[in-house]
């Protein structure tokens, strides 16, 4: 009931709501006030695939919030001597009560949620979803904008691959967005995903050339080109620097317009940038700690309080 | 005009695609070790749908279940149950919301590519006109030509 595979596992409203929870977590995130809703309750992090940001912040949810984090690891673990997903979850079912997962196949979250009882938490399935990243985005929006409706954003790089991109935009275009997407012809976004945005009524533009979009964004979504996907070395150079953003680029833009990156970065988004009002990546990155935190309490059934001192 | 003898007992299957009679017999698992008779027209000519395909399994009455799996391929075939003779039944396709465990999900990535988990295939019914069919654990749309390939 708590599981979060996709973002349609959530509604408008809900999301909202969650973006509301995770403000008024802020002070809890940030280490100012100690609110041990969850004690007693064990996170289990189950990361088949690498990560840095999902899996510390997790763990800086869970803990800041009073609750346990047990972590998996897959490497010498029976996972490579080959036990089959369905029977690690059943031992993670019987070791916590909420678990987090990310895992290189794709529909491996729902398969875990469909294995247990206890909630499941979607960290990234191949190249599938990662909702979590997406609540965080979006609160990033939020937190500069004061609402998500009706925003101009822009998403540049590798919008092919990058599922960040994916999810953000089909969640923005339900709250009224305007997308420009910004990409060499051939990391342009998946077809398809281009169509269910369109059918969602957005207005939807793709183009390859960035500069011209900048003076009417709310939003600019850099995302990085990303080399171990490509054939080869020459390949990836064709692209690799199409894209740079730096601060003289963006002098122009709108005064309350923001910068986001999932990081990391490489030379896509240049440092002068950082120095900038519009700067908001590392707020982003830090977001996720209380966007999760409101999301582990959501799949525990946990009530956050309106007002935490 | 009948172009195949009639059955005393069994079950015929009408208005097939054209040219579908074959994909018909394996997602029924029918296309190895089976003693039943069956015979079989290919491509004639149809007032409904030009040209069609008919099957008919002797001795055998399909159920409901074994039915239903043919609405990925031949939505509108009319079944008939024939018992000495006559008709003694009319069933027709019912395409569920959810087929489970009657065919693979066809992405390389995807979870339920390890045959050692136990979960049943699971692939929704998105919609029947077009045809399109989408794994419920990895979400991927399935190539609706392809899809008795994946047969279970
Ligand atoms: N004894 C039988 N043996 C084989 N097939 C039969 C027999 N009786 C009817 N059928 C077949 O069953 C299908 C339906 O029967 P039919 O009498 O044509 O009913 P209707 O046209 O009213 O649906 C047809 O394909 C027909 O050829
Ligand atoms: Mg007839
Ligand atoms: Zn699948």
């Amino acid at each position: 009931m708590g599981d979060l595979i996709t973002m349609d596992d959530l509604t408008n409203k809900e999301i909202l709501q969650i973006l509301k929870e995770a403000n008024t977590l802020l002070p809890v995130a940030r280490g100012e006030t100690y609110l041990p809703l969850l004690q007693g309750k064990v996170l289990g992090n189950l990361f088949f695939e690498n990560s840095t940001r999902t899996r510390m912040s997790f763990e800086t949810a869970m803990k800041r919030l009073g609750g346990e984090v047990i972590n998996l690891s897959s490497i010498g673990s029976s996972v490579a001597k080959g036990e089959t997903l369905y029977d690690t979850m059943q031992m993670v079912d019987g070791y916590t009560d909420i678990a987090v997962i990310r895992h290189p196949n794709q529909g491996a979250a729902q398969y875990s949620a469909d294995a247990v009882s206890i909630p499941i938490l979607n960290a990234g399935d191949g190249a599938g979803n990662h909702p979590t990243q997406t609540m965080l985005d979006l609160f990033t929006i939020h937190e500069a904008h004061g609402s998500l409706e009706g925003l101009n954003v822009m998403m540049v790089g590798d919008l092919r691959y990058g599922r960040t991109t994916h999810s953000l935009s089909h969640a923005l275009v339900r709250f009224g967005a305007e997308l420009t997407l910004v990409s060499p012809e051939s990391l342009k976004m998946p077809a398809e995903i281009v169509s269910d945005l369109k059918n969602h009524g957005a207005e939807v533009t793709e183009t390859e050339e960035m500069a011209s979009s900048i003076g009417s964004a709310d939003v600019i979504y850099m995302t990085r080109i990303q080399k171990e996907r490509f054939p080869d070395e020459d390949e990836y150079n064709k692209v690799a620097g199409v894209y740079k953003l730096d601060a003289s680029d963006i002098s122009e833009a709108k005064a309350e317009m923001i910068v986001m990156h999932p990081l990391p970065r490489v030379n896509e988004l240049h440092a002068s940038v950082d120095s900038t009002k519009h700067a908001r990546y590392f707020q982003q990155a830090f977001n996720g700690v209380p966007t999760r935190m409101a999301l582990l309490c959501r799949g525990l059934g946990i009530k956050v309080p309106k007002k935490v001192k | 005009m009948r172009r195949v003898t009639a059955i005393c007992n069994g079950t015929a299957i009408d208005h097939i695609p054209s040219g579908h009679a074959l994909q018909v017999l394996k997602m029924l698992r029918f296309d190895v070790g089976r003693s039943n008779p069956i015979s079989m027209v290919m491509n004639v000519p149809s007032g409904k749908m030009g040209r069609k395909d008919v099957l008919k399994i002797e001795d055998r009455e399909l159920n409901q279940e074994e039915l239903d799996r043919l609405a990925l391929i031949a939505p509108k075939a009319s079944v008939a149950i024939i018992r000495n003779y006559s008709v003694a039944e009319k069933r027709t396709i019912e395409l569920g919301s959810e087929l489970i465990n009657i065919v693979k999900c066809s992405f390389s990535n995807c979870i339920t590519q390890n045959d050692r988990e136990p979960l049943p295939h699971k692939l929704k019914i998105v919609s029947s006109e077009p045809m399109e069919i989408r794994c419920s654990y990895c979400g991927k749309n399935q190539d609706i030509d392809e899809i008795v390939d994946y047969i279970i």
